[in-house]
């Protein structure tokens, strides 16, 4: 039990980690850096249970996590470059055109 | 060693979905090795395609079959809602042939990539597990974050994409962490096992792990509804995205969320529903109100419907507080009202758009009520249906959402919510008022109405009047579509 509280621990503290970096870096790609940390520390939460609790779904779902991320990141970086080519930027604070 | 033994397999429940697949992959390679730059023909085959499979999933109607060892359902439930989410797709590759062109950014993608986002739609829809929600999940907003930005040239559309991209992204993140901690809890994805292992806890509201869970998977699924305080992306999202999608995106998605929102919470969390109704009780108002107090003051009619689109997310969300027979047969009446009104709305204002989306303010529609009195007529009745006034849909799907908190014992949440679609008059009145009592300063003359986009408009206009004069045409499947969970 201890070390399933240990291994809980850590990935709260990546969430947090990732879930603070998406909330003030300025950079999107950064930003979403961080949001790829969350879903690892989500990743890291499965496996825990999967291993304490000594069932395999935990870890299936693991391995979705991490297909779907990867497609997420294909679709996610395509759409920064179309946003560099009109901007010549990928700050955040530059995605100002619609506001209220 | 042992063989693997693969288990049989009952494919029937997802066969909508292997057809829609199979279709969006044919048409993917016809557009790469069929030259020229004309894409209506892609369009016609989509729209078949949906007729189609909108077929099939009829033919399902009434069955229960559970499949991949309980993981997809097909029953009333599921099949209402892939209904929805096919009207919403059909009447959107119908609005979007002509627009596409106007904004020369006709790439052939469009029509699967709104083939991909239904299937991803009705993963949610039948999936009872935890997984095949998600998957469903992922399958829609992947497809939905290219639609958003699929117009590369224009700025507007690229910050659409992007934004919807990052808290889309964001949001996924604290609904897996949500699912993580479920499953930490009942050792389990499915959500008939979650139920019976919840049921089977002495005190389920002190499990810390579960409680967590629960709301952490509410805030994801709060964002992709567009309820506030989740909902900044949408004004933002909704305008910049082409106005097509932006139709295809208030309607589907909105109701797929809604579908996963309902199965999970009623079908795996029943035992907790003292503890999430609070929750919801307070989403509902703070997204009625936010949603219509900021619409009073746009400008920008594609940022009215927005916020208009956030304020019907928190009426539903009345209906789903209320977690009772005629709360929850509201929200699938009043989903499937919301995609015709609110998509035929959508296509008036892409006829009154010019090019670059400009053309786009409330004050352009001045004098379209003696230009093209036709016209105005139809986005009269979408606004009257959208207000929830008598005798259009909208008004019976309110009325019964606001009837199911009331029956529970919420009378003052339907006040607050009968008070909101009050205000809301105001905004949708204004556009009326601009139609039949201002002068026209423009002639309107670019405006054509092409066969696709007058057979979308018939549909929407039929579709938001109809159920609202004999609601029992649809009323009766919703209530027998929700009587399973």
């Amino acid at each position: 039990m201890e070390n399933l509280n240990s291994y809980l621990v850590v990935s709260a503290i990546l969430f947090a980690i990732g879930t603070i970096g998406v909330l003030t870096r300025k950079n999107a790609i950064v930003v979403f850096m961080c949001i790829e940390l969350m879903l690892n520390a989500v990743n890291l939460t499965f496996v825990a249970f999967s291993r304490h609790l000594g069932n395999l779904d935990g870890q299936v779902f693991v391995f979705f996590i991490m297909t779907v991320a990867a497609a997420e990141a294909a679709v996610g970086l395509a759409l920064i470059i179309a946003f560099f080519n009109n901007k010549e930027s990928i700050d955040v604070e530059d995605v100002n055109l619609m506001k209220w | 060693m042992d063989m693997i033994v693969i288990p049989a397999v009952n494919m029937t429940p997802i066969l909508p979905e292997i057809f829609l697949s199979v279709l969006a992959m044919a048409l993917l390679l016809i557009n790469v090795f069929v030259p020229g730059g004309q894409k209506t023909y892609l369009a016609y085959i989509s729209f078949f395609g949906i007729v189609a499979s909108a077929v099939l999933v009829a033919a399902g109607w009434g069955s229960h079959v559970e499949s991949f060892s309980g993981s997809v359902v097909l029953d009333n439930f599921a099949t209402f809602f892939k209904m929805i989410f096919l009207v919403a797709a059909g009447l959107a590759v119908l609005i979007s042939d002509r627009y596409m062109e106007r904004e020369e950014c006709n790439h052939g993608e469009l029509y699967p990539l709104i083939l991909f986002t239904v299937v991803g739609m009705m993963l949610m829809a039948s999936g009872t597990d935890l997984m095949t929600i998600f998957l469903g999940l992922e399958v829609m907003s992947v497809s939905l974050y290219v639609l958003a930005g699929f117009n590369r040239a224009n700025k507007k559309s690229n910050e659409a994409g992007l934004k919807y991209f990052l808290l889309g992204a964001f949001s996924t993140g604290f609904l897996l962490y949500g699912m993580a901690l479920i499953y930490g809890a009942t050792g389990t994805t499915r959500l008939y096992k979650i139920a019976t292992i919840v049921g089977q806890m002495t005190l389920p509201s002190a499990n810390i792990m579960l409680v967590a869970g629960m709301l952490l998977m509410m805030t994801g699924f709060a964002f992709k509804i567009a309820a506030a305080p989740f909902h900044m992306w949408t004004p933002d999202v909704y305008e910049g995205a082409p106005t097509p999608m932006t139709a295809f995106m208030s309607a589907g998605p909105k109701a797929a969320g809604f579908a996963a929102l309902l199965r999970i919470f009623l079908l795996a969390l029943p035992t907790l529903q003292a503890e999430w109704s609070q929750v919801l009780w307070v989403l509902a108002v703070l997204t009625m109100t936010v949603g219509n107090i900021t619409a009073l003051r746009q400008d920008n009619i594609k940022r009215v419907l927005a916020y208009s689109s956030i304020a019907h997310a928190g009426y539903a969300l009345v209906g789903f507080t209320a977690g009772n027979g005629t709360g929850t047969a509201g929200i699938l009446f009043y989903m499937l009202s919301y995609a015709f009104m609110n998509i035929g709305a959508f296509a008036i204002i892409i006829l009154v758009a010019k090019k670059g989306e400009t053309n786009g303010n409330v004050s352009d529609f001045a004098g379209l009520g003696f230009k093209k009195p036709v016209l105005a007529v139809v986005m009269t009745l979408f606004l009257f249906s959208l207000a929830g006034m008598p005798p259009t849909a909208g008004f019976i799907g309110k009325f019964y959402l606001f009837s199911g908190a009331v029956q529970k014992g919420y009378i003052w949440l339907a006040v607050i919510g009968v008070l909101n679609s009050a205000a809301s008059v105001y905004y949708y009145l204004r556009i009326m008022v601009y139609m039949y009592m201002k002068d026209a300063t423009e002639e309107f003359e670019w405006v054509q109405v092409t066969a696709p986009v007058a057979l979308a408009l018939i549909i929407s206009a039929a579709g938001s009047l109809i159920p609202g004069i004999i609601p029992s045409i649809i009323l009766e499947y919703a209530q027998m579509a929700v009587k399973l969970i």
